[in-house]
């Protein structure tokens, strides 16, 4: 990777403090943060020249183990979360074992069985744990043979597997992998540097697997959380005021205290929960007490509006902390053509399609904890502290839940469930969330605002870049009690902590707010305002989403000042190898020469990130047309290239970018939290619209570039940034109006483009 | 007081509260997971079942309107051991991501099907417009919708070039 990673030495990456300079500095340390690198509590680095996870738990038999049949069992500190890690994990242990996939059981974070791999966030989880999981196996697959060798009384390296899970010498002799590993110890930690296998001898990975989770989903199987039914089980519903930040008023427990099938009211502190026997008693006796009135308790004041002036104007009023980012003085010939422009996000809801969901049960002083939240080892921690008992009392399991996107309402109704299991012990306590609840509570994507200003010489290289980014923190995880609604309910209170950026290598509202181009006297500034006026924390991508968006954008709005095309001014600027036959790829495969071009009605448009400037490179080209009456913008083709390092699961890159490409039209062309003055406005779908049938793309194809063997560079996040860009870009180029201010929402191109 | 529902060809006495809305009744007392509890507003389409061979919102019909009506889940479309076809074309073009809406689609998408076993992709896509996807996944299920028109239309010229 490194002989087309950018010079960054001559680049004085400055990111608040001596430590991170050295840091970003130093070419060794140029590695993403351990455990999912969103903040969480995360694991302890203990084996720091061991690879991905296998830092923090090098023991071999924390993640492989082989029983006397030859069954593997393979356990992860990550999650399924729907984008396929549980095959792709697979796949990596199958390959660098050399079994049969169907001969692997994969086992997902659970605090009694699994490494603590911190959270399954940041596009982590094929770096930390898939690369973990093929050394581990490296390893394992190296004991084996040696093992056989002694057995057969050979030199090591005559030993050999044939992908059927039997070692094999010459002369046609076999041993099965559970006969050998019976004689054997798996806990030994792992060798630094255990063959892997060789690419051109790949039999699982790189192959487009079935995905191991999808039949039970379309057949009514048992795959959530969700759909557990544990015996005496009883339903939950938690009461709060509409919105987080506001309180209800003397909620009228009499009456439901007295519905028939309640079996207790919870009410400790400001938390006030309703149990009953049956789901929907506990609906019945929530609308009851909702019909409270309720008062806005603290934070700063919300947006006044959707509007990118009202956003502007909400982070501007906060007070700031500067974080420089990048500044680099170059020698640089005049300015011909200069650019200045503002751009915003609304605050965003991560819109789980289920309302988030937990079983909590506490039994002989142990409190189990069933949850679907990205950090199972941190929902341990929050619950330990909130329920006051030992971690090592608190189990929690993962099971899946709807798809979340970053932090949706998952760690606070495991918290929830807990504080209720704790009232009532002994019965297994399911909690669902409801709609308005999932939209009111969650912790949204942070509004955001950037700020650029761009000049081009006269021989259309950029001589200046100025980038300055607003941001809330995007890393509110909860590792304590402080972290959930309900410690911020109890008596006395756990005090919400306060907002702490991500340092760059990988930031949050500074993330890729750092152009991978080369751009002379570049200089960046994050603007971080710990102050929230409405409750965020990490909705995927961070500020990636509107650092791309801005950077490519303006990227675009500098070619048509100087008439140059989208692709050349990219690659112009562009010296790593990699990205530029990313954009190569993209620009190919939509046949970018023989586009469509802007015509008043039909345009394209394209943009190009590396996620963090480390992780997948993605492009992103695509073709609209508007309806002038009605500004509706329809995508008729969408193309993605992506280089995620060798994919485990091409099928599964294709699935994730897709659905990423797919995702960011919604959130980029469509979708505000709205606010009335004292509390959020967006509690359903018709409040809160998202992208239906009618307004997806015609077509969507994605190119995975083929890297043998390349490092896991993970996929999930990298074509949010891309396709928001590419949508305003393609819109530019339709009509001539440059969108600044997201949702690119039809009112606002039918304002913007006049009357028909 | 009891309600008998009859789902996917079986019947069932209940003893619930009639305004229950048959969602809780297909999750919590007939233990099946296909529906799932999205919104509550009939806004997002998770919960789809059909009632009468037409697709409708579980979690906005009582349990006691739908007495003695036919009601059909995802569970009775197919098994993991026997998928029905539809099913089977969301598997082979792996046709979700979370897969927490992907029931309701089924049940949403086996209702245009039943009614017109060809339908173009306008009609396709005009049909499936009140079921919500957050991951992303519409251009997989648009094509794994296609494929079973597709598969059907197979093997129906089978059956037809059969002696």
């Amino acid at each position: 990777m490194s002989p087309t990673m950018f010079p960054l030495s001559r680049r004085g990456f400055l990111t608040g403090g001596a430590l991170t300079v050295s840091f970003a500095l130093a070419p060794k340390a140029f590695a993403q943060l351990a455990g999912g690198g969103e903040g969480g509590a995360g694991p302890a680095v203990v084996a720091p020249d061991l690879k991905g996870s296998l830092k923090s738990s090098p023991w071999l038999d924390a993640w492989i183990r082989i029983d006397a049949d030859g069954q593997a069992t393979v356990f992860t500190g990550k999650v399924e979360l729907g984008q396929g890690i549980r095959t792709a994990l697979l796949q990596v242990a199958a390959e660098e074992l050399d079994i049969p996939p169907a001969t692997v059981t994969l086992v997902t974070a659970d605090t009694d069985r699994t490494p603590d791999e911190g959270l399954t966030a940041g596009s982590h989880s094929m770096q930390d744990s898939g690369t973990a999981i093929q050394n581990a196996a490296a390893n394992v697959r190296m004991l084996l043979a040696a093992e056989a060798a002694k057995i057969w009384d050979l030199p090591a390296g005559q030993v050999g597997t044939g992908g059927d899970g039997r070692l094999h010498a010459p002369g046609g002799r076999t041993l099965s992998y559970g006969e050998v590993a019976a004689r054997l110890s798996l806990h030994v930690q792992a060798m630094p540097d255990a063959p892997l296998r060789r690419p051109s001898d790949y039999r699982t990975l790189g192959r487009a697997l079935p995905r191991v989770d999808i039949p039970a989903k379309l057949t009514g199987g048992a795959a959530y959380l969700h759909d557990m039914r544990l015996p005496g089980m009883l339903h939950a519903r938690v009461v709060r005021g509409p919105s987080a930040g506001t309180g209800l008023q003397s909620p009228d427990l009499d009456t439901v205290a007295r519905m028939p099938g309640v079996v207790k009211i919870v009410w400790q502190g400001g938390f006030l929960a309703v149990v009953a026997e049956r789901q929907w008693t506990a609906i019945q006796a929530l609308r009851h007490l909702q019909r409270a009135t309720y008062a806005r308790t603290t934070l700063p004041p919300l947006p006044a509006d959707g509007s990118g002036d009202a956003v502007a104007a909400t982070l501007k009023a906060l007070p700031a902390r500067d974080i420089p980012i990048m500044d680099t003085s170059d020698p640089a010939g005049p300015a011909v053509h200069s650019v200045k422009a503002r751009y915003t996000r609304p605050w965003i809801s991560h819109g789980s399609i289920g309302p988030s969901c937990a079983i909590a049960q506490y039994v002989d002083g142990t409190m189990t904890v069933w949850t679907h939240s990205q950090g199972t080892f941190d929902v341990r921690r929050v619950v330990a502290e909130l329920v006051g008992l030992p971690p090592e009392k608190v189990h929690a399991i993962h099971a899946e839940g709807a798809g979340c996107y970053g932090q949706n309402g998952a760690d606070d109704v495991a918290a929830d469930a807990a504080v209720i299991a704790k009232a009532l012990p002994g019965r297994p306590i399911r909690l669902q969330w409801m709609r308005e609840q999932e939209f009111g509570w969650e912790p949204l994507g942070p509004g955001m605002m950037t700020e650029l200003e761009a000049e081009l010489g006269a021989d259309n290289r950029i001589v200046s870049w100025r980038h300055a980014v607003w941001s809330n923190p995007h890393n509110n995880r909860p590792v304590g009690a402080g972290g959930v609604l309900a410690g911020n309910e109890a008596d006395p209170p756990f005090p919400a902590p306060e907002g702490k950026p991500i340092p760059m290598p990988e930031g949050d509202g500074s993330r890729n707010s750092n152009p991978l181009y080369s751009f002379a006297n570049t200089h960046v500034v994050y603007h971080f305002l710990k102050d929230m006026p409405a409750r965020v924390s990490a909705l995927r991508s961070l500020g990636a989403h509107l650092n791309v968006f801005s950077i490519e954008s303006m990227l675009d709005e500098l070619a048509a000042a100087a008439g140059i095309d989208p692709l050349a001014i990219r690659l112009d600027h562009m010296r790593d190898e990699r990205a530029r036959e990313v954009m190569q790829a993209a620009a190919d495969r939509f046949g970018w020469p023989t586009r469509v071009k802007g015509d008043g009605r039909r345009g394209c448009g394209m943009a190009f990130a590396r996620y963090k400037n480390l992780g997948a490179y993605c492009a992103v080209a695509m073709e609209v047309e508007i309806d002038r009456e009605t500004g509706r913008t329809m995508v008729h083709r969408a193309v993605a290239a992506v280089d995620c390092g060798q994919p485990a699961n091409p099928d599964g890159v294709r699935n994730q970018i897709e659905g990423a490409l797919v995702q960011s039209l919604s959130w980029t062309g469509h979708e505000a939290v709205r606010f009335a003055a004292d509390r959020r406005a967006s509690f359903d779908w018709s409040s809160y619209p998202i992208l239906r049938f009618d307004d997806v793309p015609g077509s969507v194809e994605v190119v995975v570039m083929d890297r043998p063997g390349a490092p896991f560079l993970g996929t999930a996040e990298a074509a949010q940034g891309p396709s928001a860009a590419a949508l305003a870009n393609a819109i530019a180029d339709a009509t001539g109006v440059r969108l600044r201010d997201m949702p690119l929402s039809p009112d606002r191109l039918k304002a913007a483009l006049g009357p028909v | 007081m009891t309600v008998t529902i009859t789902v996917n060809g079986t019947d069932h006495t209940l003893d619930v509260d009639p305004a229950t809305p048959l969602l809780y009744v297909l999750r919590d007392d007939l233990e099946l997971n296909g529906a799932k509890y999205g919104c509550g507003l009939g806004q997002c389409g998770a919960c789809t079942v059909h009632i009468d061979g037409k697709p409708a919102f579980s979690c906005l019909t009582p349990v006691g309107a739908v007495a003695g009506r036919r009601i059909r889940t995802v569970e009775g479309l197919g098994s993991t051991q026997a998928p029905g076809l539809l099913q089977q074309a969301f598997e082979t073009e792996q046709a979700a991501q979370c897969g927490y809406c992907i029931a309701g689609m089924l049940m949403r998408a086996q209702a245009l099907l039943d009614r017109n076993p060809d339908p173009d992709e306008a009609q396709i896509r005009a049909h499936m417009q009140t079921n919500l996807c957050r991951c992303g996944t519409h251009m997989r299920i648009l094509r794994a919708i296609r494929r079973a028109v597709a598969m059907r239309k197979g093997i129906q010229a089978a059956q037809e070039a059969r002696p």
